[in-house]
């Protein structure tokens, strides 16, 4: 018997150590990528181009990164939904209001997923929009400056989460909820959330020229969860559709009790049908707050406003408008392929996708095929509505990009791989795993009618072993495919900032070219900008003292200020007076309880000092901006309250502008 | 009309290419200028190639001590009258004067045209030469002396990190085509009057 026993142990390890073997195989085969020429492929020579921007989403970092494809090279972060001292954001007296909210200054963000603007169709490179899940929120990113110009803040929402994606005209960009809450909020016991709770589905208005955003309508949906969404495109062009999950409207232990229902829903909204009815003096105007920040690059400052209103739309009024599509369980990604045709739930809890026709939609509308209704709203027979399923392509299916030659790309967070499929046959053409847990994934011009497909950008949420470790916390990380060919071909890894959630991508020749260089100092209407040295000046106005500083190669005017007194609150209003392209200069006062400024040329930025110690205080300038950056510097005199010392200043011993007069 | 007086009178009216395009423009590049700072002279004005060089040209060169730019120089308002006076003679030679005023013509235009030169020579030096005392940076030669940075009258020279152009622009082409055109006019007057 202890024989057997052995001679089955012996078989065991044996077989265990058998299927050791391919793994070593397989960890040779994750860098498949150096047995190609994957390397050209990627390599961008010295002071030559990428062919693409890819906008990544920082995730909680708040931020949006802006990276060259093929390359991965990390451009620049531009900071939306979270302070950045780098650049002052959020710290200056300027960008301050860009984070106001109905709740005060919030000085962080969860930014989630980034989409372009669109004309015909196709991604125009005006405009990146991107969502905040916390505290709801869609900003609005210029494509000349790179900066966030607007954000504005959603009401009766809590994690504003299928946003931020925009219709083929930028007609609208969209907002949904992902917690249902009391709507309009109220002090109410949690467990009677069933039927009490909504979730509001937000159509903003963008403005063709400014681009501005407003809530043109909030539709109060039932207390669904609402999860990703993508516009309808080409014949469905006038159509939105949402995913949801939570349709048991469950309130806790949600990762059991929301995951009950074998399939949940996702809603079909005409968007095309309610706007009608609203411009018609359809649906209520409802009391709420919220904030809309908007920055203008003309006086450099941004303003804060707070809404007091927001038009309600009851599903119920718009009859015909809004329909529920069954998709299997608690779908996440809701995408529409690039002829509109197709609606693809990615059910997440199901090893299966669900593809629904657009076509059969429209159909089974007409011929009322419904299978009874949720609150009123009508849903479709599953038969009636569905195209097909994919049936076991991978575990966990999040997110489906296309190609234009009738193929899905669909990431699949659980077996951690990217499955290419037709859409048309519903068959698997190839799969390519990931490294590790891929969330997100992104086409450039994904969003569209028109995606260039020739990269496919997986994002990860674990890295484990694949770069040089960096204590408990490593980064996060993109892997670049190229998709050209029938196989996905792994090209690259690159870390990222924060999470790389989502990304948008277009053509670098879409938007290079109008990369905005300076700011022009005549345009400046800043009222403490300088627009020479001659103008610059210190006032005290009571307590308050106002410097009005310019910065040049290699000098700030006044460098030597007088007069300031312990209990005085010191404004710095800083003027680049440079025209030249790539000349910043920053500024810092020892001791100020804020960050730097980074200031560009023909812009005008303040920061406040409150000094707390008499003596005579140092500033200088934060970049390296020329051979003379060293001493580009000055000092502050600070005397104690009970000082006579008037306000005095000067610029190599002079008073700026006297000797001109 | 004859060929002589024609090819007179149009080459005088050439000089009026002057009141329009650049006589000279002067190029700097280096490394960190991808796009080179550029300043174009006219016969009455300096002005950028691309939108704010001569702001950033100043700023360079105060580094090391040279003026600015001037906004304008005496000459921006002897120059414009010249030309006019210039155009006004030979478009009067043309029509009503012997073929032997046409050389005449020439040579008083080719003495002003050295002059002019001349006079923009003595402004390069100046503006190489006469550094400020102060100035944060000085470069001597390698025998001692001070360092100019006058750019090339014409050509290409390597002044520190840059390197200067100086060539003739569009106006002085038209300049020398029309100048070209009244000397050949009075080789062909010539033989018209045999």
């Amino acid at each position: 018997m202890k024989i057997i026993k052995s001679i089955f142990l012996f078989v065991i390890s044996t077989t265990f150590l058998i299927s050791c073997g391919p793994p070593t195989n397989k960890k040779s085969s994750n860098k498949g990528a150096i047995g190609g020429n994957a390397a050209e492929k990627v390599y961008v020579a010295p002071g030559e181009h990428d062919s693409h921007y890819a906008f990544i989403s920082g995730g909680f970092s708040g931020q949006l990164a802006v990276y060259g494809l093929p390359s991965g090279r990390l451009f620049r972060v531009i900071p939306v939904f979270s302070q950045d001292p780098e650049k002052g954001y959020g710290y200056s007296e300027e960008t301050k209001p860009m984070l106001m909210t109905s709740h005060g200054f919030v000085p962080w963000g969860d930014s989630h997923h980034p989409d372009i603007s669109q004309t015909n169709g196709s991604v125009d490179g005006r405009w990146v929009f991107i969502n905040e899940n916390n505290t709801p929120r869609i900003a609005r990113i210029s494509l000349e400056t790179f900066e966030t110009e607007e954000i504005i803040e959603i009401p009766n929402s809590a994690g504003n989460h299928s946003s931020s994606f925009v219709t083929e005209n930028s007609e609208y960009v969209v907002a949904g909820t992902r917690f249902s809450i009391p709507f309009p909020q109220r002090d109410m016991s949690i467990k009677d959330m069933k039927g009490n709770f909504s979730g509001a589905l937000s159509f903003l208005k963008i403005d063709p020229e400014s681009g501005h955003m407003n809530i043109d309508f909030q539709i109060k949906m039932p207390g669904f969860n609402y999860d990703l969404s993508h516009p309808g495109r080409g014949k469905s062009h006038g159509w939105f559709f949402f995913s949801t999950y939570n349709t048991e409207e469950a309130n806790t232990l949600m990762e059991v009790n929301a995951s009950q229902n074998d399939k949940d829903f996702i809603a079909a909204i005409n968007w095309k049908k309610i706007a009608e009815y609203v411009k018609n003096g359809g649906g209520k105007k409802m009391p709420a707050r919220y904030a809309h920040n908007i920055w203008n690059d003309d006086t450099h400052t941004a303003v804060s406003t707070m809404k007091k209103e927001v038009l309600v739309v009851n599903p119920k009024d718009v009859p015909g408008a809004i329909f529920f599509l069954p998709t299997a369980k608690s779908p996440h990604g809701c995408d529409v392929d690039p002829t509109g045709e197709y609606i693809i739930g990615n059910g997440k809890l199901a090893a299966q996708m669900t593809i629904h026709s657009f076509t059969k939609m429209i159909k089974a509308i007409e011929d009322k095929a419904f299978d009874g209704d949720a609150y009123g709203i009508p849903i479709i027979k599953f038969d009636a509505v569905n195209y097909g399923t994919l049936n076991q392509p991978g575990l966990g299916p999040l997110h489906t990009e296309f190609d234009t030659r009738g193929n899905g790309y669909t990431t699949f967070f659980i077996s951690s791989e990217v499955v290419k499929w037709n859409i048309k046959d519903l068959k698997v053409i190839d799969r390519h795993p990931v490294y590790y847990s891929v969330g997100h994934l992104m086409i450039p011009g994904g969003n569209s009618r028109t995606p260039d497909d020739k990269y496919l950008v997986a994002m990860n949420k674990i890295t484990k072993d694949r770069y040089l470790p960096t204590g408990p916390e490593v980064c996060q990380s993109a892997q670049l495919f190229d998709i050209s060919g029938e196989k996905m071909e792994l090209l690259l890894d690159f870390p990222t900032i924060g999470e790389p959630h989502y990304a948008a991508g277009i053509a670098a020749e879409k938007v290079a070219a109008n990369s905005k260089k300076i700011f022009k100092l005549t345009d400046n209407k800043h009222p403490y900008a300088v627009k020479s040295e001659a103008e610059t000046k210190v006032v005290r106005k009571g307590n308050e003292v106002h410097i009005y500083m310019s910065m040049i190669r290699s000098h700030f005017s006044p460098d030597n200020i007088e007069g300031v007194k312990l209990g005085d609150k010191v404004f710095f209003h800083v003027t680049n007076l440079e025209q030249d392209y790539d000349v910043p200069h920053g500024i810092s006062m020892i001791g100020a309880n804020t960050s730097e400024l980074l200031i560009m040329p023909g812009r005008t930025t303040t920061f406040t000092w409150e000094p707390k110690q008499v003596g005579v205080w140092p500033f200088y300038c934060t970049d390296f901006c020329s051979a003379l950056h060293q001493e580009m510097q000055g000092y502050i005199r600070v005397s104690p309250r009970s000082s006579n010392i008037k306000i005095s200043y000067t610029l190599d011993g002079d008073v700026p502008g006297e000797d001109d007069l | 009309m004859k060929k002589s007086r024609l090819l007179m009178i149009i080459g005088s009216l050439l000089l009026l290419g002057l009141f329009v395009f650049p006589l000279w423009n002067i190029t700097l590049e280096a490394p960190q200028y991808p796009i080179p700072l550029g300043m174009d002279i006219h016969i009455n004005k300096f002005a950028d190639t691309h939108e704010f060089d001569i702001k950033n040209i100043n700023l360079m060169n105060h580094y090391v001590g040279m003026q600015y730019i001037p906004e304008t120089i005496p000459e921006f308002k002897i120059f414009p009258i010249v030309i006019g006076i210039m155009v006004f003679l030979g478009v009067l030679i043309g029509f009503k004067m012997n073929y032997k005023w046409f050389i005449g013509w020439f040579i008083l235009m080719s003495i002003l045209g050295i002059a002019g030169m001349y006079d923009f020579y003595l402004w390069e030096y100046d503006y190489g030469h006469t550094l400020d005392e102060h100035a944060i940076m000085k470069f001597t030669n390698p025998d001692g002396s001070i360092m100019g940075f006058q750019p090339p009258l014409f050509g290409s020279k390597d002044i520190l990190n840059f390197t200067a152009h100086s060539y003739p622009m569009t106006g002085a082409w038209l300049m020398f085509t029309g100048m070209l055109m009244t000397f050949i006019a009075f080789f062909v007057g010539k033989k018209e009057a045999k």
